[in-house]
């Protein structure tokens, strides 16, 4: 699988997780993922897909008790993202998140998008609107909403507010961008209108995508990875897993044989 | 019982239906009886006190004159002014007591039995007698801390006893934020501080005035707790004003003055023998019942306006 012009930009070494309540939802994880590629998380409900996103950004951190073993380590500078003196927040920083659901904040759309920048204690006017544009057009909104930016964010439809999650993660020029599901919760169009954003992103961002739609990690992503009850069972090209998976599992799944 | 056997018996089954929904009539008419009762006493009891009041209610002396031994000049001013500076005192020390400790349990306290404790009896504390915490301020602000029969005792006695309202409704505002609010703010790289200054407790703002203002309805009604502290009954005075046109333009001299309130008003002249002054605590009692329900109705029209702007997906 080694590639010689590919650049890992981020890997899971040895990982597993553990929630409070002592249930092992991770076992044993190694993961790269490669700068600039979309790596699509694929499995059947409850195979820790989320689990394993939500580490990448310590989400988990945010509740008391969960266990991280092992490492996920960023490249170059090389830093275990899990070491206990590395800052959640720092993490946070430089990996951003999009969640299943659009969950734009009660505030207005240009907050939306400069909160990020705000936390980061921009207060630079100019700097914050040139960002604010220039996220808005990546996530493919601005013409919808230059009109209008200091409206509620709530009055957006649904693929509107999730675009503007979008942008509200690329404002601040993250290194790694996590999606857990992003269209499970849209109409084909306003679904269409994401993947498309994605593939825009495609070479300047390294993304790790979760989906229970097989079309859509084909269509996506260039990696794929197959995880089961908490094992990551198969990593390749996306090409690959789809037309010649190594593992029997991978092949029920991926034929609908299990879902 | 299949598709089969209910056509069959259809005319059971219908007069089944039927039975069951005579009974949804009859739960719904006992409910509205019920409800026309509570509405009906007090709907009664608030004409009664206007009729009573009628000529004083309306005459503008009642409200710019000072107690007096002759009823028909006897007005209501010390109590409104008292009234309004006790509130003051309550607002200023409930609020940020009572939403500051609200959000250090919802968001800060560990989960343990000492907090379960403290969280406990928070909401038994809504439930303790209000000349408890009469006597209760009668030794800690009057005797201890040496505040005196003032303003200031008796606004923060009444701060404490709407404190747990304060909390209860700050916590319940503060938990309807939905959790991927929060996670969206964390995964932007907010630190704790910030997802609590710049969202729960913004979000939560609406909800937190709401609760305040129910409680805020339910002190400046009560008696009891202000009676135990002292408050006066004849008061032919009113306190140094809290701003002034010469510097230092604001003053705390009123804090310490003496005082009284529109329900130990009303309660002083009720006790009187000539019965000229029960239109005075007629009207009194009016005024009082009016002010409560407006600030309920200002609670609820917010609680309306937040409901419309933030919803929560
Ligand atoms: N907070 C939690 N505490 C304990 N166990 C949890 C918690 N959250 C998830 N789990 C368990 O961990 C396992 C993995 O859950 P996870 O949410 O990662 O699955 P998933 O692959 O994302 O599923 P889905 O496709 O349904 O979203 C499941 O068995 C789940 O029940
Ligand atoms: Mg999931």
């Amino acid at each position: 699988m080694a590639n010689a012009d590919l650049t890992t930009k981020a890997e899971a070494r040895d990982f597993n997780f553990f929630y409070s309540n002592g249930h092992h939802a991770l076992k044993n994880i190694n993961l790269p993922l490669y700068e600039n590629k979309i790596t699509a998380l694929i499995g059947p409900s409850g195979c820790g897909k989320s689990t394993l996103l939500r580490s990448f950004n310590r989400m988990h951190d945010l509740y008391p008790g969960n266990r991280y073993e092992g490492e996920i380590v960023m490249h170059p500078d090389n830093t275990n993202i899990l070491d206990a003196n590395v800052d959640p927040i720092e993490v946070r920083m430089r990996i951003s998140m999009v969640f299943q659901k659009p969950n734009p904040f009660p505030k207005s759309i240009f907050e939306n998008v400069a909160y990020g920048l705000r936390v980061r204690g921009e207060k630079n006017k100019r700097l914050l609107a040139d960002k604010v544009e220039e996220a808005l057009k990546g996530a493919a909104l601005w013409d919808e909403v230059k009109d209008r930016l200091q409206d509620l964010a709530f009055n957006l439809s649904g693929g509107q507010q999730q675009r503007l999650c979008i942008a509200r993660a690329l404002a601040t020029d993250p290194e790694i961008m996590l999606f857990d599901e992003p269209t499970s919760a849209l109409d084909p169009i306003a679904t269409a209108n994401i993947e498309e954003l994605m593939n825009d992103l495609r070479g300047k961002l390294t993304m790790l995508v979760v989906t229970h739609n097989m079309q859509q990690a084909a269509r996506v992503s260039d990696y794929t990875a197959y995880m089961y009850l908490g094992d990551l069972i198969e990593h390749d090209k996306t090409g690959d897993i789809f037309i010649k998976p190594k593992d029997k599992r991978t092949e029920d799944y991926i034929t609908g044989r299990i879902s | 019982m299949g598709t089969a056997s209910t056509l069959e018996n259809i005319d059971a089954v219908r007069a089944m239906i039927k039975r069951a929904k005579l009974k949804d009539h009859i739960f719904g008419l006992v409910g509205l009886v019920c409800i026309m009762l509570i509405l009906l006493t007090l709907l009664i009891l608030f004409v009664d006190l206007v009729v009573d009041g009628y000529p004083k209610l309306f005459s503008a002396d009642f409200y710019s004159n000072f107690p007096s031994r002759r009823a028909a000049k006897a007005g209501l001013l010390s109590a409104l002014v008292g009234s309004s500076l006790v509130m003051l005192v309550t607002f200023v020390s409930a609020v940020p007591m009572g939403v500051g400790a609200a959000i250090y349990l919802e968001e800060y306290a560990p989960k343990n039995w000492f907090t379960e404790i403290i969280e406990v009896n928070v909401t038994n504390l809504a439930a303790v007698p209000s000349i408890i915490y009469g006597l209760l301020a009668l030794g800690l602000f009057v005797y201890t801390l040496d505040f005196g029969n003032s303003i200031l005792t008796a606004g923060l006695t009444l701060g404490l006893l709407i404190l747990p309202v304060v909390i209860v409704a700050t916590r319940e505002a503060i938990r309807a934020i939905p959790i991927a609010i929060r996670e969206a703010a964390y995964a932007v790289g907010a630190t704790k501080g910030q997802v609590v200054g710049q969202h729960v407790v913004r979000y939560s703002a609406g909800g937190i005035l709401t609760g305040v203002i129910i409680g805020m309805a339910r002190a400046i009604g009560e008696t009891a707790p202000v009676i135990t502290i002292g408050a006066l009954t004849f008061i032919a005075f009113l306190p140094e004003s809290p701003v002034s046109s010469t510097p230092p333009f604001i003053n705390f001299e009123w804090l310490t003055s003496g005082f009284t309130v529109l329900p130990i008003q009303m309660f002083s002249w009720l006790s009187r023998p000539s019965s000229s002054f029960h239109v005075n605590a007629a009207a009194a009692g009016a005024i009082i019942i009016l002010v409560t329900l407006l600030m309920n109705g200002i609670a609820i029209k917010m609680r309306y306006n937040i409901r419309k702007k933030i919803k929560w997906q």
